[in-house]
């Protein structure tokens, strides 16, 4: 059963105004969903909301009725700009399992499996810090599979890529909800929504606007936003 | 020249004094330095990643502490451990061990400055991580301080050159006691005063490339962190 993700009058404002919500909408399908929208719809704010990384939020949000900010370890996070710890590749996806008790060799099998889950096949011992920035991001999902998460939580994760490493990383994202991972993912570029995405939850000016399977949005958007959006006005 | 030829000749032959002086000089140094680091490395972390009340006093007060005359130092501390004193019941003026407590006091501040100074740039980036991780607060330091190494390491060096080259609070606390508080600096300003200069030019000689060594530790230690540093 896939995961059930709730937001009950979730908001968040900052300088007096509401940059996000309130939303309320429950989200339980299985697969990949994409969060989409205009630049500063509320996108990224949505995403942290739904792994429960904000502190000044108004509402509540849940997964399969539990509070975000108390399961953020059954979830892996993928920020739009990567932090990279000053560590070697390896070290920056062993850092993931810190806290869990695993023994040696099962805790490199792990490393090694989300390696080649996000095909980062940089030489692990070097420095993060010489990835180039498609790498980085590949550095970035490893370290996000490395637990096993049972929901993925991209923030646009492939900006920045170049179409075949765009391509390769869809792929990935592809066969890693094939084995049962809920995909979350945040993008505004119509075409990848329409490759990846089973629904969609359509944002603007912080509002939920339209949550649809994504056949039905790309064919017919009810709300104004959306139809501007799709046909690239917005 | 023929003084710096006999104050070759002491260091070569590893006179027994000599060697003696510079034990004790190394051992108090290194103790001061190893208590200062305990305290201070996780105390400058946390600084760098928390808001706590006054923490800006805080930093304002460890940094000023950087420029302590170590004079003003041994005077405090031999007030305190003097017989008259608070803690003149622990009878450990004119030891080692009051000298290792000048010293604490002297460096602490610089570990703690420079241990901040190196966390400060990576908080921001590993908040967001952490976070994510639902990272507790000791993880979060172990964190930030191992990813800080090279400039902990750095703060650490400095505490152990401004220890070795200090004189004035070893001086004062330690009573420069000839075979028991006697180090190199206090040596040196004896033995010039007493115009046994081979002695003196020895131990600045020893001193000399102690500096030179620690220089080039953190030279190095810098060139090697470099790599991990992230360049947007």
């Amino acid at each position: 059963m896939a995961p059930v993700l709730r937001f009950e009058g979730v908001a968040v404002r900052a300088g007096g105004k509401t940059l996000l919500g309130p939303v309320t909408c429950r989200l339980d399908s299985p697969g990949i969903t994409a969060v989409m929208g205009p630049n500063g719809a509320g996108k990224s704010l949505f995403l942290s909301a739904a792994h429960g990384v904000l502190d000044d939020l108004a509402g509540r949000v849940t997964w399969d009725d539990t509070d975000a900010t108390h399961s953020r370890k059954s979830r892996g996070f993928m920020f739009q700009a990567t932090p990279v710890l000053r560590r070697s590749v390896w070290g920056n996806i062993a850092f993931a399992l810190s806290g869990q008790r695993l023994a040696k060799d099962d805790r490199a099998a792990r490393i090694t499996r989300a390696l080649a889950d996000a095909r980062l096949d940089a030489d692990p011992r070097k420095p993060a810090a010489a990835l180039s920035g498609g790498e980085r991001k590949r550095l970035d999902l490893a370290r996000a599979l490395v637990t096993d998460p049972r929901v993925l939580i991209l923030d646009e994760p492939a900006a920045n890529l170049d179409p075949a490493a765009t391509a390769a990383f869809e792929d990935s994202l592809r066969r890693i909800s094939g084995r049962g991972v809920k995909i979350l993912f945040s993008t505004h570029d119509i075409g990848q929504a329409k490759r990846l995405a089973d629904d969609i939850l359509f944002i603007d000016g912080g509002q939920l606007i339209e949550q649809k399977t994504a056949d039905t949005f790309f064919s017919k958007p009810v709300s104004g936003p959306a139809e501007r959006f799709l046909k690239g006005l917005l | 020249m023929e003084t710096l030829r006999q104050a070759w000749m002491l260091v070569a032959t590893g006179d027994a004094a000599l060697l003696q002086i510079i034990g004790l000089s190394l051992r108090v140094s290194l103790w001061a330095t190893l208590i200062a680091a305990v305290i201070g490395i996780p105390l400058g972390a946390a600084l760098a990643t928390w808001r706590v009340p006054f923490s800006g006093v805080l930093v304002v007060l460890s940094t000023s502490m950087m420029a302590l005359p170590p004079v003003v130092v041994g005077l405090i501390v031999y007030l305190s451990l003097s017989r008259a004193g608070p803690l003149g019941d622990w009878g450990l003026l004119f030891t080692p061990s009051a000298m290792i407590i000048a010293q604490t006091i002297l460096i602490l501040p610089i570990i703690l400055a420079l241990t901040r100074e190196a966390v400060l740039p990576l908080r921001r980036d590993y908040d967001m991580l952490l976070r994510s991780m639902d990272a507790g607060p000791i993880l979060r330091l172990r964190t930030l301080i191992w990813d800080a190494r090279y400039g902990v390491m750095t703060a650490i060096l400095a505490g152990v050159g401004r220890a070795m080259a200090e004189v004035g609070a070893v001086l004062i606390v330690g009573g420069n006691i000839d075979g028991l508080t006697r180090v190199m600096t206090t040596t040196i300003a004896l033995e010039t005063s007493r115009g046994n200069l081979e002695l003196a030019l020895a131990l600045g000689l020893i001193l000399i490339l102690i500096a030179i060594g620690v220089n080039a530790a953190i030279h190095l230690i810098g060139r090697f962190g470099r790599r991990y540093e992230v360049t947007r």
